[in-house]
């Protein structure tokens, strides 16, 4: 997975692109490995993430085979899971994100371009 | 199927035993080890319970530490759902023996993009497993996976490759799942666990409920078929299999009296054989509690156990009941000896009550059981239900040599014989009351219908409550048919009367015959006077005869001597023992 990441703990990854405006998006992404699913779905977050919320958001990356545990925690089923912790409400998204327009109904970001 | 789980099948299938009680009888062993069995059914049959058990005795009973991962509900919510059945499941998971996961979906937060897998779900129960190094594993209600989750198929595929998953895990799974309509899972379900299906039902007729379990399939191994009654209670589930009891048990050649002396004489003398079971049936008001109370007397009196189910009456009324016909029951309940169970037949269903009644039996301990009356149960059509229920309880008395006191109310108007037939062939000895209207008034009558096992008598009785208990007397039984009561009464006196008139009447002949005879020997001495006076005058004319013969004899001799005759005369001497002596006697 490509971006510049400060790591926090081990298999987490964060992404932040901008430092000048407070984060107003905290979005994580919960895989299970490097699959083509995860890999994908990164890409299309990215992808969203610049296009929409350039400079406002932030990507937790969570591997879940590297720790298990919190697939209990944040109580993840399926995998790739798109959580957005902020703003609330959370909503979580599930697939590879690959239809563009479901991952912005699901972050609430169609009312926004629209 | 894969090339693996082929061959393991041909080898013998291993089993893990649930110590359910009841359910590894029924499936020969237990679960197919390793491998899922589906348990499904309606709301609120109980599925939860069973994998919950199933779990918890597999770690305690053994050893086996197992996996709840629960799909509806929460860890709190189950911990305190079964600490009412008497598990502490907040121990076992502090001590790491079970794993209680609670996996929440809300579909209305869930958006989907694209593709995506299960992956999470298979990284929980693989990590809850190696956690505590499970044995077993229970997914309840996983198809709520089906309403949380968006996408079917993708659903369908994951759960595919789940169940093949845990298979290649060695787990013993345990996953539940919603009836469906007309099908066992609400979403086929049954297509891909296809080792074990156990099937649980919650019936409710004429308003009591029941519960049966079944085994709809069980590749590789045999099992029982039928539908099982069972229980949840505080000590868990517990089925009861009919069969597996069955008639194996052995018969006791002792006898014990049935407190009635008469009665023992009709069973050829020594009354009930012990670990039988014995029916009394008749139309209200003929006696039967009375008979039982008079059987449990008998009993405490012999220092016997008495265990007696009460469906009509209450503890209380019964012992005063009884006192009048003489029987004192309170002495043996203060002693321990006899206990009452009072409940309504309608207070729950017929499992329940067999279920309470086995584990009432198996407390007290009893030698004799009571079951006053048993027609109580019946209402409506549910006849075969009663039937199966008293032939489990026959059998489970029979197995611990309980001997079986039943009573029944027959309706006045049917036959005894059919009313009862549904029960007949569970009864060893019946004893059958009934009132004899005759002559403006009801008597009872007793007799015995059969009696397996011994010769047992044919005849009608009188049956009798005093205040002393109870008499049997004989019936009248004449030209006018059979008598009771007054009438035999009646009957009687009148045949004393005439058999008093008889018995003069032989006097009479006698002292007639004697006369008679007195009369004839008076005739006898008559003639025998007459003979001997006859015989002495006879010997009299004997005797001068002679003595006239000798005198001529003499007179001749003496004559030849004066002649000087040589020769004595012969004459005489023909004279003396020829016809002339008889031709002169006359």
């Amino acid at each position: 997975m490509k971006a510049n990441h400060g790591t926090s703990k081990a298999g987490r990854r964060t992404v932040r692109p901008a430092k000048s405006r407070s984060t107003k998006w905290l979005l994580r992404l919960y895989v299970a490995g490097q699959t083509l699913k995860s890999v994908t779905a990164f890409n299309n977050l990215k992808i969203i993430c610049e296009e929409q919320l350039k400079g406002q958001y932030s990507i937790e990356v969570i591997d879940l085979l590297k720790n298990p545990q919190l697939a209990r925690d944040d109580q993840i089923l399926a995998v790739p899971t798109l959580v957005r912790k902020l703003p609330v409400p959370v909503r979580n998204i599930i697939g590879d994100l690959s239809n563009t327009e479901r991952v912005l109904v699901g972050l609430d970001l169609i009312g926004h371009s629209a | 199927m894969s090339e693996t789980d082929t061959q393991s099948q041909r080898k013998t299938l291993l089993k893990s035993r649930t110590n359910i009680q009841g359910l590894d009888e029924i499936t020969g062993g237990g679960l197919p080890k390793g491998r899922p069995t589906l348990v499904c059914g309606g709301a609120g049959c109980g599925k939860t319970l069973f994998a919950m058990e199933f779990l918890v005795r597999g770690t305690l009973d053994f050893n086996e530490p197992g996996v709840f991962i629960s799909f509806e509900e929460t860890e709190k919510e189950l911990a305190s759902n079964v600490a009412s059945l008497g598990f502490d499941l907040n121990d076992l998971l502090r001590r790491k023996k079970i794993w209680l996961e609670h996996i929440y979906i809300d579909r209305g937060e869930i958006e989907q993009s694209g593709e995506f897998d299960l992956e999470g779900l298979f990284i929980r129960i693989h990590h809850a497993i190696e956690s505590i190094g499970a044995r077993r594993v229970v997914l309840d209600t996983v198809e709520s996976l089906f309403s949380g989750l968006p996408s079917p198929q993708i659903l369908r595929a994951e759960l595919r490759r789940l169940l093949r998953w845990l298979k290649t895990k060695g787990v013993t799974t345990v996953i539940t799942a919603e009836r469906g309509q007309g099908e066992l899972t609400r979403e086929g379900l049954e297509e891909y666990v296809s080792d074990c299906v156990i099937l649980l039902d919650h019936r409710v007729n004429d308003q009591s409920s029941i519960r049966r379990l079944r085994v709809v399939k069980y590749r590789g191994s045999t099992h029982g078929t039928n539908e099982y009654p069972f229980l949840i209670d505080e000590d868990g589930f517990s089925i009861l299999p009919v069969t597996s009891l069955g008639l194996n048990y052995s018969s006791s050649l002792k006898r014990i009296s049935s407190g009635i002396p008469r009665l023992d004489t009709m069973l050829s003398g020594k009354g009930y054989f012990r670990g039988s079971t014995v029916l009394v049936s008749g139309t209200a008001g003929t006696g039967k509690t009375s008979i039982a109370a008079q059987f449990v007397e008998a009993a405490c009196k012999r220092n016997e156990r008495v265990l007696f189910f009460t469906f009509e009456e209450s503890a209380q009324q019964l012992v005063r009941n009884m006192r009048s016909i003489g029987i004192n029951l309170e002495p043996w309940m203060k002693k321990g000896l006899l206990r009452f169970h009072a409940t309504r037949p309608t207070h729950y269903g017929l499992e329940t009550h067999l279920t309470t009644s086995i584990k009432l039996i198996n407390s007290f301990e009893p030698d004799i059981v009571v079951l006053d009356p048993i027609n109580a149960f019946v209402s409506g059509q549910n006849q075969t239900e009663v039937k199966t229920m008293l032939l489990r309880l026959v059998d489970f008395l029979k197995m611990k040599g309980i001997t079986a006191f039943f009573t029944n109310l027959t309706s006045a108007d049917e036959s005894i014989e059919i009313t009862d037939v549904y029960i007949s062939s569970l009864i060893d000895t019946w004893l059958l009351l009934r009132d004899i209207e005759f002559g403006g008034e009801r008597n009872r009558g007793l007799y015995v219908l059969k009696s397996r096992g011994m010769e047992h008598s044919n005849q009608i009785r009188e049956f009798k409550l005093t205040n002393q208990g109870i008499d049997l007397l004989d019936v009248y039984v004449g030209p006018g048919g059979v008598l009771t009561g007054s009438a035999r009464l009646s009957q009687e006196s009148k045949d004393d009367a005439e058999q008093l008139l008889h018995r003069q009447e032989i006097v009479r002949q006698q002292i007639s015959l004697e006369r008679k005879r007195k009369a004839m020997e008076a005739q006898i001495a008559l003639l025998r006077s007459e003979f001997e006076a006859e015989e002495s005058q006879a010997l009299k004319v004997i005797g001068i005869d002679k003595a006239r013969d000798e005198r001529f004899t003499h007179d001749m001799a003496r004559m030849a001597k004066s002649r000087m005759s040589d020769v004595l005369t012969k004459p005489a001497r023909t004279v003396k023992n020829g016809k002339g002596i008889r031709g002169s006697t006359r």
